[in-house]
């Protein structure tokens, strides 16, 4: 193919932008990982039949530092971890994250506001979402002759 | 920068720590290592680990933290998401500054571990007084 070796093949030019883009952005990417994991703590989501379950690590964090709220299909976790740094101490590794950071995740259900329940639990916040009524799902009876 | 190997260099996973625990993952904690005038004072996140479940050896110099996180969902479970996972918590230290090991106390809260090793009495700073002729 005269042409495919003149101008390339336009997957393999493809692939080569790729990876030059990601070579490019990897160790930018990598150093910023931390921060973004700060920002943006991990969580897990998943359903039951009568409610959704989300679950966060938040190690060391107290209660009245967590804010839980649900509006618009929206649910909204805030946490502020203070600094605990200490006069004449000095710091050979500094790993756990501190300071505030917070997640928002649009809810695949619609749930109800009002029965929302949050606990913590060696270091896990767990948020139990009642799914509102018209969420839940219904065993429709199959009618015959 | 050079500070952070001074004192407590991290060590490769051993066999031996590997074979210790049990299949699944195994996450390495984030830990904040602080030194005090008269100890070091080390603090582990390891969300979900219970206190009867977190071992704590030190032995020759090296510190090493295991806490079993036993699962809290069904085997089956499915996700909506599912951005980490849960496994338990394995890491060690090579520490150079000399501990009094029997000393060493370790409390758990919320999922921190904190660890104080008292530093052995020689190592400790003594101020010395100047005197003047």
């Amino acid at each position: 193919m005269v042409l495919g070796y003149r101008y390339g093949n336009p997957f393999r030019q493809l692939r080569d932008e790729m990876d030059r883009l990601l070579t490019g952005y990897l160790p930018l990417a990598d150093g910023l990982a931390p921060q973004f994991f700060r920002n943006q703590p991990a969580v897990n989501l998943w359903q039951r039949e009568d409610a959704l379950v989300v679950e966060m690590e938040v190690p060391g964090v107290k209660s009245d530092q967590v804010d839980v709220s649900v509006a618009g299909g929206e649910l909204s976790i805030r946490i502020n971890r203070p600094e605990t740094a200490e006069e004449g101490v000095t710091y050979h590794r500094r790993e756990r994250s501190v300071g505030s950071f917070g997640r928002m995740l649009r809810l695949p259900v619609e749930v109800d506001p009002d029965r929302v329940e949050a606990e913590i639990r060696d270091g896990v916040l767990t948020v139990t979402l009642p799914k509102a009524e018209s969420a839940k799902p219904r065993k429709i009876t199959v009618t015959g002759t | 920068m050079n500070s952070e190997n001074a004192i407590l260099k991290p060590e490769a996973e051993s066999a031996v720590a590997a074979e210790r625990i049990r299949g699944g993952q195994c996450y390495r904690p984030n830990v904040d290592i602080l030194e005090e005038d008269d100890e070091l004072l080390v603090l582990a996140d390891v969300p979900g680990a219970k206190a009867d479940s977190i071992y704590v050896k030190f032995e020759d110099g090296t510190l090493e933290i295991h806490a079993a996180v036993e699962p809290r969902q069904n085997d089956g479970q499915e996700y909506l998401l599912r951005e980490y996972g849960l496994g338990d918590y394995y890491r060690s230290f090579q520490v150079s500054e000399a501990i009094d090991a029997g000393k060493i106390s370790a409390n758990y809260a919320d999922g921190v571990l904190t660890l104080r090793l008292p530093k052995a009495e020689s190592l400790k700073p003594r101020k010395i007084a100047v005197e003047t002729a």
